[in-house]
């Protein structure tokens, strides 16, 4: 994420201001915070008011009804150490945040780099590989649900060709998880593809053209000019790929609601049962803050790194 | 270079486009069959459904699944409720950040700077970390229940005031000089010169949002009761839990998955270039 700020130039125009507009100035202000006034209102409500509340929350005991918020201080955070669930939650959200990194990226990378050698059709197949991502995550849980049912689902049929049985996927403790990272892996690969198709499509030709006047192999391209050129792009798919794990719901909650025994359930599934199933809005608080924490250090994490390690020209 | 080296090079490098050719293939097949998988079963009869090894064609398509289908849930009610929300969310967020946009890149301002930060501040919070005080506040508000509960906590704008912001900044500034020696005043210059100039990034961003809205989840399950609020993918999630009893058969399912899925399919097919390439722009520069 690069953003330019608009410091030098606000500058030089503040510098070409007539002198003794003092009138307009003020009109001129008065515009602005018209202009931007409903949305910074808005973040006030919806999105800074809720860091204050949630931060002093995590300290409470309280069910979202009663009057009274009883005061536990650090108790939220102790018990958080102290559940199992809690941990098998964390686990669980690791695992998916590992398979986006060593199976999706670099599947997406590969299919990218193929799909950019301007293959007939690629269009179409981009499409195809994308939708996934368009569609409505609800529906494709459904039919997923549907693809795993360890009696008549689709899956089984490859499984027994293999001469295995199939294992019934979302009633299984050992195999409830890697249901779910499937789906996810299948929806979200399209989305990281098209991200490294870009990154691709923006490195000058001229250094390929050059390396092969110099007989260079289709290997020595890839590792010396396409990898340090997408780096960047890399890197972002890896960074938004962990922060994503954090955030998953709709797919774990309509193919096993987290189940069988926490078996499949994410860290934002965990949060959702306690504030709004049984109404622990102290302890929900404290892991909506800790999610904050995690994706503040891995934000910190990835600017402190890209300086060192990503190439940016 | 001799002409066999030159020729071998050719050949080794359309062998290389085929087996690039074949991969694609191959992944965009395994990605589609889930789609292609939903619609067989939708028209398949219960017969069909329940068997093994799997059949992949129904003998002979069982359309009257998706009136069953259609009467399981008040779908019709569900659909009014997610063109409302999405329509009015989209057009509320695009306005925003079209204003906001305008004020952080064409208004003269001390302290422009620092209320960009603060949007800048705002990308950094979750809206996961938001849910439960936002509950709160919708609750407090009287707006449980209603389309302004559903709406108005995620119309606030970071993503797309950054992109028109972008978008501003890259005009002329002779456009709007020329516009204010005749006297004309911001709103002017942000309708008639800004945002006809800024045309294919707002349908983009209207397009993501759209998109980004009516398959909104989460937030529509915790502040929705009663059955006439649900959005789509609210009413899809019941339908898939009631179908644990039994009443509603793998195909019924399928097939309201596909009224839900098609309007969104056409708008895809239609739009695909623009829907792909705007997410890796934003992405790229959000």
């Amino acid at each position: 994420m690069r953003i330019s700020l608009p410091f030098s130039k606000a500058r030089k125009q503040s510098a070409a201001r007539t002198p003794g507009s003092s009138k307009l100035r003020r009109k001129e202000t008065l515009t602005f915070w018209a202009f931007i006034g409903p949305n910074l209102l808005l973040f006030a409500v919806f999105t800074f008011w809720p860091l204050v509340a949630s931060g002093s929350w995590s300290f409470v005991r309280w069910d979202l009804i009663s009057p009274t918020k009883t005061w536990v201080g650090l108790g939220n955070y102790r018990k958080m150490l102290d559940d199992p669930v809690f941990w098998k939650v964390v686990r669980n959200t690791l695992w998916v945040g590992a398979s986006a990194l060593v199976i999706r990226t670099p599947l997406a990378l590969v299919l990218a780099v193929l799909l950019n050698r301007r293959l007939p059709g690629s269009q179409v197949f981009r499409a195809i590989i994308f939708s996934p991502r368009f569609t409505n995550k609800i529906a494709m849980a459904m039919v997923w649900a549907w693809i795993f049912d360890g009696q008549f689902g689709l899956l089984r049929a490859p499984l027994d060709l293999l001469g295995l049985t199939s294992p019934d996927w979302l009633l299984d403790t050992t195999w409830a998880l890697p249901a779910v990272i499937i789906v996810l892996t299948w929806s979200g690969l399209g989305y990281a593809m098209v991200i490294f198709l870009s990154g691709l499509q923006s490195i000058p030709p001229v250094l390929y053209e050059a390396a092969k006047v110099d007989g260079a192999s289709e290997w020595v391209l890839f590792s010396r000019i396409t990898m340090p050129m997408i780096s960047p792009t890399t890197f972002f798919v890896m960074i938004t790929s962990v922060i994503g794990a954090l955030k998953v719901f709709a797919i774990p909650n309509i193919l096993t609601d987290g189940g069988p025994l926490w078996s499949s359930a994410t860290y934002l599934l965990y949060l959702y049962d306690n504030a709004f199933n049984w109404f622990k809005v102290g302890y929900g608080s404290a892991l909506a803050v800790v999610l904050f924490l995690f994706i503040l250090l891995i934000t910190f994490v990835q600017n402190r790194l890209s300086k060192r390690w990503v190439h940016y020209n | 270079m001799s002409h066999t080296s030159w020729s071998n090079s050719r050949w080794t490098s359309r062998l290389g486009t085929a087996v690039a050719f074949v991969a694609v293939a191959i992944a965009a097949i395994l990605i589609g069959l889930p789609f292609f998988w939903m619609v067989t079963t939708a028209l398949k009869d219960w017969k069909e459904v329940m068997i093994f090894p799997p059949v992949w064609f129904p003998a002979k398509p069982q359309w009257q699944n998706f009136s069953v289908a259609w009467q399981q849930e008040p779908f019709g009610r569900y659909y009014v409720n997610s063109t409302i929300t999405m329509v009015s969310g989209t057009i509320a967020e695009v306005l925003i950040a079209i204003f906001s946009a305008y004020a952080l890149a064409r208004i003269q301002y001390r302290h422009r700077e620092a209320v960009f930060l603060v949007i800048l501040a705002a990308m950094m919070i979750p809206s996961q970390m938001s849910l439960i005080p936002n509950y709160v506040t919708t609750y407090r508000l009287g707006w449980i229940d209603t389309y302004m509960g559903l709406v108005v906590p995620s119309v606030s704008s970071v993503f797309g005031t950054f992109l028109l912001r972008q978008a501003f900044m890259s005009m002329s500034p002779e456009l709007f000089d020329a516009a204010k020696i005749d006297g004309a005043g911001h709103l002017y210059s942000l309708f008639g010169i800004a945002m006809p100039l800024a045309t294919p990034v707002i349908a983009t961003l209207t397009l993501y949002l759209a998109s980004a809205k009516w398959n909104h989840y989460l937030w529509p399950l915790i502040v929705t009761n009663s059955r006439n609020m649900r959005t789509l993918p609210l009413g899809l999630a019941w339908l898939s839990r009631e179908g644990e009893y039994g009443e509603v058969g793998e195909q019924h399912k399928m097939a309201a998955v596909l009224i839900v899925l098609i309007p969104m399919f056409v708008i895809y097919f239609l739009a695909q270039k623009q829907l792909i390439e705007g997410i890796s722009a934003g992405a790229l520069k959000g």
